[in-house]
């Protein structure tokens, strides 16, 4: 059973921010499809969050396809966020391997192909949202 | 399960059944020797709402509270409760109210106060108030004069929910409590009201607490209403507005708006308004948070009401009978 840990000074909305941890814990593997979420009694319990902030996050989850609001039995996990795309054979995968061996080609170190990559990521992603390590 | 969904209720629609309003009043006042607690008090509190009870001491949060819990006698108007009226006998089985002291017999130990509980409430619900009791590790054998404030709460509260409310009266519930007690009375609160659909209507300082725990708000001062309903709609009805002052003031153009609160900060000016129509360009805007909503009204208390939705039952096409 995942638990919400709500930051009250983040000013980021409450329902948002279990949306982003249900999906945090889809990535990470901590939620898989089929799983069943909280029920808003449970989070009003261990967080004190209005029940209706619950559902809203529950609906805005079934909105972007990742659970299901199924009546009377409770909210679903209904799709895994562990991307495809890091899987062997997958053609990002590939492309970065493939990458990754020109550069070394090239005569880049570990170090120096990381600093690239980071510096690429940052351009892609700013301001570090998402998973850290 | 049948709790999710349940809460998304269906009424907002105007004019529903009586039964829809936990709470309705119609021009009730209050008066007392020294002069008027509350007064033109008109609003409609849907029922299974969380319900935030917000004003300056004084203001006349707690005699409302008092009106809808048989402590208290109205002067003029009407308040019912689930569409009877807040004062007949009929409504008594339906509410429980926690004052501020919590009054419970202190030579009582917990089992005989529970008992007392079955006693004078024909719905009781023995096993879930002894459950509550429980749930805190107090002994059913302990006096009630021995127990600590929170788990004094904790028993006051098993008594509340044992009656099986369908509207619970809290008048600051948490206020003398140490903050893992208050942490653990208001999961206790919140898990029970979601539950069981309980509408809750309850008063607090506290604003933080107040901004997850509330999907409705209640807001009084100098003994008059200045805000009512979900805080869906009472929220964003505000706007934060920063701009440049104008000879050291906020812009006349501002006045085009309802201005709750101005502030000037050096060349700056801070504000908070409803806005009517659009907001200039010229200026930044931002949506406020519950807590300044909430703050603003608290200070500036003559800012004219604004009452949303169902809550206004004097609004068109909400006059229900």
């Amino acid at each position: 059973m995942v638990v919400f840990r709500i930051d009250r000074r983040s000013g980021v909305a409450t329902y948002l921010q279990i949306v982003r941890q249900v999906e945090q814990a889809l990535r990470m593997g901590a939620l898989e499809e089929g799983d069943r979420l909280p029920t808003a009694a449970q989070v009003a319990a261990a967080t004190k969050v209005n029940p209706n902030t619950t559902l809203k996050a529950y609906r805005e989850l079934e909105r972007r396809g990742l659970a299901e609001v199924r009546q009377g039995a409770g909210t679903f996990i209904t799709r895994s966020l562990a991307r495809a795309e890091s899987e062997p054979d997958s053609p990002l995968r590939a492309a970065l391997a493939e990458w990754m061996t020109r550069a070394q080609a090239q005569g880049l170190g570990p170090e120096d192909v990381r600093a690239l990559f980071d510096s690429v990521h940052e351009a892609a992603y700013p301001a570090g949202g998402g998973s850290g390590s | 399960m049948g709790i999710e969904g349940k809460r998304v209720s269906d009424t907002e629609l105007p004019g529903g059944p009586p039964g829809a309003w936990a709470l309705e009043a119609r021009g009730l006042g209050k008066r007392y020797r020294r002069g008027w607690a509350l007064r033109d008090c008109s609003f409609r509190l849907p029922a299974g709402r969380i319900c935030g009870l917000v004003g300056p001491n004084g203001a006349g949060k707690t005699t409302l509270l008092k009106l809808a819990a048989q402590q208290a006698t109205a002067t003029e108007g009407r308040l019912a409760t689930f569409g009877v009226p807040a004062a007949d006998s009929a409504a008594l089985p339906r509410f429980a109210y926690l004052g501020q002291d919590k009054p419970l017999f202190k030579r009582f130990t917990v089992a005989e106060t529970l008992r007392m509980g079955r006693e004078l409430n024909p719905r009781w619900d023995g096993a879930e108030a002894e459950r509550i009791v429980r749930a805190g590790d107090i002994p059913l054998d302990a006096r009630i004069g021995t127990l600590s404030g929170g788990q004094h709460t904790r028993v006051a509260f098993a008594l509340a929910f044992g009656k099986r409310p369908e509207l619970l009266l809290l008048d600051e519930p948490m206020a003398d409590l140490d903050p893992v007690a208050r942490d653990e009375m208001s999961g206790l609160l919140m898990a029970e009201a979601t539950e069981r659909g309980t509408t809750v209507l309850m008063s607090s300082h506290v604003l933080t607490d107040l901004e997850d725990m509330c999907d409705h708000l209640l807001v009084v001062a100098r003994g008059r209403l200045r805000l009512a309903g979900d805080v869906d709609t009472l929220v964003p009805a505000h706007t934060l507005v920063t701009g440049l002052a104008e000879d050291g003031r906020a812009p006349a153009a501002l006045d085009a708006h309802t201005v709750i609160e101005t502030r000037v900060q050096g060349r700056q000016f801070h504000a908070l308004v409803r806005p009517a129509g659009e907001l200039s360009d010229d200026w930044e805007t931002a949506e406020p948070s519950m807590e300044e909503v909430l703050l603003a009204h608290l200070r500036a208390p003559d800012a004219p009401a604004l009452l949303t939705g169902a809550s206004d039952p004097d609004a068109e096409g909400n006059s229900a009978a």
